[in-house]
């Protein structure tokens, strides 16, 4: 095979494997939602995170605004320390709320945070205060046959 | 023999795991001699080309090349050597990946800076040199055997070796490529000034162009000297192989094969 | 007798066995040592990327292709029963990225490519054409084994990706284009659940190093065969075997130490 020709072809095959990779990190994967590099960090404490696992979503109003990226057992208080990156553009008030939620009855669980109304606001690295653990559902369903078995004494 | 001795070797004995090859070989291979070595398939001919090219090491005794040891070089030392030595390989072995060009070219390319323009000159002469000019841009399995021996010729000697050795070149060649083929080995040897060492059981032909034999029978010498001191050995092996007679010392039957008491221990 | 003799076999076997892999990983530390030749000159890389990679485009972006129609297919008929259709572009992309794409397309690379390069290599050897490269002071895992090694560990990975695009191209034809799946669902179901990190790069890691097993074991089979046909037909055919068996064993290796967890 002739020189140029050769090097055309393995030029092509190279730029076509790239592309495939591109188009598996933008339109199947979720890279084009990444923001790694302007991201800030925050942390918050729960009694219980549920079924959370790294890499959860963090959403405010519905909107992806970040991702978890490490989930510890704080041994000091026997709580979970959850490490959120938030994308930069997002800045939130010091009082805000972040709760663990579930997206559908069994979907996966997700961080949201509802915005308080303080003028300061979080900046990197520091710990927002106000959480609300996981629903778990198997408490839930005890507490309801307690309360009926309560009730129908 | 009185010039200069490239190749010497000395004494030298070798064995696959404990089964004997090489018996105490002496040989002296002088300077811009084209020295033939003959005996039967399997004496252990290609073994000595393979001492001197450094690949097996003798079990006792030493090869010298150039005044060193060879088995005692580094690898370094090795494959510096090597480059002065070129070696036919007994069906050639062309890189049947490349054009006639690229495997002439391929030592140039391999070990030297040689821009391509000179390197284009240089593969065009040796291609001249083996009478191919022309035939640069066909592969290998475009070529007739003889051809193709003659290409492979032209690669061993890309880099002017001062040591050339040919591992049976004429064999599966036709009489017309044979004798074209054994008169390049004897020309490229004058003209390169080189030594050469031709590992053959060709007789008539090998008799024909070289100055020296030495005749190697089951791992031992047991003949050397010129063309017509062979011709005229009285020893009866020597005998035998030069005129291809059928009786004589080398049996007809595999000597541990009696067929009549195969026959006989049947029951 | 019986006994000792089968004894004996099995002895010889493992010894042979544990000869080959102690001879293996030698061969594989060497070509590694002799790199440096391949990386100075990129083009013996380029040309053994063109017979090892562009040869095997076509089976791959057809394979690609079909797995992942079937894909849509079959997942549409069980999500159906579930209710959740709509989470075919997860399933679809999910296994191939993770999965499908990485293992299938290293074992048709191993039956494409793999059984060409000891096929190759082993004639080569059977025709003397190393022993002569070895004369002309040139190291033939410098300058044959190597070239071929990088050439397939870096033309795997690319061969993956197009293998899991063309796979996910295939099960959106049949789930959205055919089938009728709502189109917006299968997108942005499919990028919430994969992710760039933890699927993809997995993905790329895994044939990276199916990538280097499958041409290391083709390589060392064409440079240990008999120098005879029988030889390296023998050679080839252990290639593709030995190539599958290992990356069927390396993917779950792989996987119990990336997906544990989830």
């Amino acid at each position: 095979m002739e020189r140029t020709a050769l090097d055309l072809w393995v030029g092509m095959f190279v730029v076509a494997g790239i592309g495939a990779l591109v188009v598996l990190a933008m339109k199947v994967g979720n890279l084009s939602t990444y923001n790694v590099s302007e991201s800030y960090q925050l942390q918050a404490y729960f009694t219980n995170i549920g079924g959370l696992k790294p890499q959860a979503s963090i959403k405010s109003a519905g909107v992806l605004v970040g991702r978890v990226t490490g989930i510890t057992l704080d041994t000091e208080r026997y709580e979970a320390k959850v490490v959120m990156s938030i994308d930069k553009r997002y800045q939130f008030p010091k009082d805000t709320f972040a709760n663990i939620l579930t997206s559908g009855l069994l979907g996966e669980q997700y961080i949201g945070l509802a915005p308080g109304g303080e003028n300061d606001m979080l900046k990197a690295g520091e710990v927002i205060k106000k959480t609300q653990s996981a629903v778990v559902l198997e408490d839930l369903i005890g507490k309801f046959l307690y309360s009926k078995a309560e009730g129908s004494k | 023999m009185s010039s200069e001795v490239l190749v010497e070797i000395r004494d030298v004995n070798f064995a696959y795991d404990s089964r004997p090859i090489l018996k105490g070989i002496n040989m002296a291979f002088p300077k811009g001699k084209l020295i033939a070595i003959m005996g039967l398939s399997g004496c252990g001919k290609t073994t000595i080309l393979r001492h001197i090219g450094g690949v097996l090491k003798p079990t006792k005794g030493c090869v010298k090349v150039d005044g060193q040891v060879i088995h005692d070089l580094d690898q370094d030392g090795l494959y510096k050597m090597r480059r002065k030595m070129g070696m036919l390989f007994q069906f050639g072995a062309l890189f049947t990946d490349m054009t006639v060009f690229d495997n002439v070219a391929f030592q140039m390319r391999e070990h030297t800076d040689l821009p391509e323009e000179i390197i284009r000159d240089l593969v065009m002469m040796k291609l001249h040199a083996v009478g191919l000019y022309g035939t640069q841009d066909l592969m290998p399995a475009e070529l007739s055997g003889g051809m193709a021996r003659r290409v492979a010729l032209a690669r061993t000697i890309a880099l002017d070796p001062m040591l050339i050795m040919y591992d049976e070149p004429f064999a599966g060649l036709d009489p017309i490529s044979l004798t074209v083929v054994g008169q390049l080995i004897r020309r490229l040897n004058d003209a390169l000034g080189a030594t050469s060492i031709v590992v053959t059981h060709d007789v008539q032909e090998s008799l024909k162009i070289v100055d020296y034999i030495y005749f190697v029978s089951d791992g031992a010498i047991i003949a050397e000297g010129t063309a017509d001191d062979i011709r005229a050995s009285g020893e009866a092996f020597v005998h035998q192989f030069v005129y291809g007679e059928m009786d004589g010392p080398i049996p007809f039957h595999y000597p541990d094969g009696d067929f009549s008491k195969d026959l006989g221990v049947r029951v | 007798m019986a006994v000792v003799r089968s004894l004996r076999g099995i002895g010889a076997r493992v010894i042979n066995a544990v000869w080959r892999i102690g001879f293996g990983s030698r061969f594989f530390l060497m070509t590694l040592v002799y790199s440096g030749t391949s990386f100075r000159r990129f083009r013996l890389i380029v040309r053994e990327m063109f017979s090892s990679g562009v040869m095997s485009l076509i089976i791959i972006l057809v394979a690609g292709m079909f797995v992942g129609m079937v894909l849509g297919l079959q997942g549409y008929e069980t999500l159906k029963r579930y209710g959740s259709e709509s989470a075919l572009g997860t399933l679809v992309a999910l296994s191939l990225v993770r999965e499908l794409g990485p293992v299938l397309a290293a074992l048709l690379f191993a039956s494409r490519a793999g059984s060409a390069m000891t096929a190759e290599i082993g004639l080569m050897k059977a025709t003397e054409q190393l022993s002569a490269m070895e004369m002309m002071a040139v190291n033939p895992i410098a300058r044959v084994v190597a070239p071929r090694f990088w050439a397939g560990v870096i033309s795997l990975p690319l061969l993956t990706a197009m293998f899991s695009s063309m796979g996910v191209f295939g099960g959106y034809v049949v789930g959205v284009v055919l089938i009728g799946v709502d189109e917006g669902s299968f997108w942005s179901q499919m990028q919430a659940a994969v992710d760039f990190q933890h699927d993809v790069m997995n993905g790329v890691i895994k044939s990276f190093v199916f990538g280097v097993a499958v041409t290391v074991i083709a390589l060392f089979e064409g440079y240990d065969a008999p120098p005879t046909a029988e030889g390296v037909s023998g050679a080839t055919t252990r290639t593709v075997v030995e190539s599958s068996l290992a990356i069927l064993i390396l993917d779950f290796i792989l996987t119990a130490f990336m997906f544990r967890g989830d």
